[in-house]
């Protein structure tokens, strides 16, 4: 079956973090908790960028997700009320939340694990890409017109948009 | 020198000896990790002596000079002192994050030594995006703060959680820009090709707007004077550490310490060159020496400003980093692309195979100190007719007040 060597306990370490980092962020009653499960997953995420050589994905993970995206949920949950202690562990978008995420198993099911372990479960050595891209040719991916500069440009207008409408909402009316 | 065991051939030495070489290879990667760890922790100590002796000397003081030779062993006395304090847990902490938060503070500063070279051939580990790294792993300071705040049960650490964190988030953004400069200079991310790119020429001189914002936004996310207000032992007492007591406090201080040398040493890696000197390829454990004399001198600016500079508030220096650090770093890399793009263009840029050679850097090195030049003029310009304005309309509105309403007293000094 799977070879036990270095990198399966990693990559079994890492999939630890970020499978019980998930859980303990919906099964915690105490947000703050929740926030701290939510940064050991996302650094699993991370551990898994290394193991696929991609380092700067991984720093840039940590850097994007845990420097200032979990930072900033930190600071919305001190400023909600009664963010310990929490009496209901559900609320009532349960039955939504419960269909959306099981589509999205089914469609990870059909699109990723059914491919590897299903019937033609031979593709499974194929599908690693032989080309071995680092940081310069992500690089210029991102600038190259015939592949990703067009979703390049378009996520860092929906970032400037989401800038201007962050300083409209905050600016005193006049 | 074949008989000899030493770390450089430890491996080899084990496995002639009959060890198992992937075992051989464990222990010596374990060691090495335990050395570039210990590294840090052990230089904290003798640091701390440096700080407080150079603080006396600028306050016109003697300094620690009881315990040991000079005073030496005044730190250690400290650190004892500190491990038999009582170790107090406030009531409705959280304990677990309570006791996580300094392990994460000391943590996130020796994950850093990683990447630092020390001579050409010792390096914890060369990634080839060592910048990044390290601006990563600095980047869970804040979560540390954040989590010591909130875990101490108290409004006060929290408050002051608050405002470290506004602080470290603002100054990341001008130090992140002044690290891309010499990212481009040496067209890489890792830290022992950056020192390698340098032999030639360091890049403060092709460079030196960046290494002062570098320097700057450096102190603020080290939080040392003028932008001590994380600590401010004279309003304060202190922020978010105000619960800890005894050696956990001890972990957040000299883990606040080793920070402070850790910048000191990343700024002579990568704008003053590191291990590079003369003699380096022939005894690498020169560059150990240089990188220490290099280190020494930016760290003893440090402590100098540190005990000379008043502490600012904290709309200045909000406004200090947003309306001048953050304008000035992003014009200064334009600048520096643009001019690196010209030089390459005319062809003043050292070839590859010369880039060690000093008088090759000779002709780039020029324009772009020509150019960070003409930037500082253009900065100060602006600053001075923005002062003299401010000035001539205080003064107006000064003449106007004293002509409607005359009840100033007649000795007030016009204009402030």
């Amino acid at each position: 079956m799977i070879e036990l060597n270095v990198q399966t306990i990693a990559f079994l370490i890492c999939a630890l973090f970020i499978l019980g980092g998930g859980l303990g962020v919906v099964t915690t009653r105490n947000l703050i908790h929740a926030t701290l499960y939510l940064i050991l997953s996302l650094f699993g995420v991370a551990g898994f960028f290394v193991l696929l050589s991609a380092p700067f994905l991984a720093a840039v993970q940590v850097l994007v997700y845990i420097g200032a995206i979990a930072i900033l949920i930190i600071f919305a949950v001190m400023l909600t009320r009664s963010m310990t202690q929490l009496r209901q562990v559900y609320n009532h978008q349960w039955t939504a939340s419960a269909v959306v995420s099981g589509l999205l198993f089914a469609l990870l099911v059909v699109g990723v694990i059914l491919p590897v372990w299903g019937i033609n479960g031979a593709q499974a050595v194929e599908t690693v890409s032989e080309v071995v891209a680092d940081t310069v040719d992500l690089g210029k991916a991102l600038v190259d017109r015939n592949q990703y500069v067009l979703p390049f440009e378009v996520a860092s207008l929906l970032l400037t948009a989401a800038m201007i409408g962050a300083i409209v909402i905050a600016r005193d009316d006049e | 020198m074949e008989d000899v065991c030493s770390i450089n051939n430890l491996v080899r030495c084990l496995v002639d000896g009959g060890m198992d070489a992937g075992l051989a290879n464990f222990i010596t990667i374990l060691l090495g990790v335990v050395l570039v760890a210990a590294l840090p922790l052990v230089t904290v100590i003798f640091l701390i002596w440096v700080e407080r002796k150079v603080a006396a000397r600028v306050q016109d003081r003697i300094g620690p000079n009881r315990v040991g030779p000079f005073g030496l062993l005044q730190s250690v006395a400290d650190a004892l002192k500190l491990l038999t304090k009582e170790d107090i847990t406030p009531m409705g902490a959280d304990k677990f994050i309570y006791n996580l938060a300094p392990i994460i503070a000391f943590a996130s500063i020796v994950l850093i030594w990683a990447v630092i070279p020390f001579t050409p051939l010792h390096i914890g580990a060369d990634l080839s995006i060592g910048i990044l790294y390290f601006m990563a792993v600095g980047s869970i300071a804040t979560v540390k703060v954040m989590v010591a705040g909130w875990s101490s049960n108290n409004k006060y650490a929290l408050l002051g959680a608050f405002r470290t964190i506004a602080q470290l988030l603002s100054y990341e953004v001008p130090l992140v820009l002044a690290l891309i400069v010499p990212v481009m200079l040496a067209g890489t991310m890792s830290m022992q090709a950056m020192t390698v790119a340098q032999q030639g020429m360091w890049f403060i001189f092709m460079a030196p707007v960046a290494a002062v914002i570098f320097f700057i936004a450096n102190l603020a996310e080290v939080g040392r004077a003028p932008f001590d207000l994380l600590e401010a032992e004279s309003e304060i007492i202190a922020g978010y550490n105000i619960e800890y007591s005894g050696f956990k406090f001890g972990m957040f201080m000299a883990g606040e310490f080793m920070h402070a040398f850790t910048v000191c040493v990343l700024l002579a890696v990568i704008f003053l060159g590191g291990w590079s000197g003369p003699f380096v390829h022939e005894v690498p454990v020169l560059g150990f020496v240089y990188l220490g004399l290099k280190t020494a001198f930016v760290y003893i600016v440090m402590l100098v400003l540190r005990s000379t500079v008043p502490r600012v508030r904290i709309d200045q220096l909000m406004a200090f980093n947003w309306k001048f650090l953050v304008p000035i770093s992003i014009v200064n890399l334009l600048l520096t692309a643009f001019l690196l793009y010209i030089v390459r263009a005319l062809g003043l840029a050292p070839a590859p195979n010369q880039a060690t050679d000093f008088v090759a850097n000779l002709p780039q090195t020029i324009v772009l100190f020509v150019g960070n030049l003409a930037l500082v003029g253009v900065i100060v310009s602006m600053i001075r007719s923005q002062g003299r304005r401010q000035r001539l309309a205080d003064e107006a509105r000064l003449a106007e007040s004293e002509t409607e309403e005359p009840a100033l007293p007649a000795g007030v000094p016009a204009g402030d």
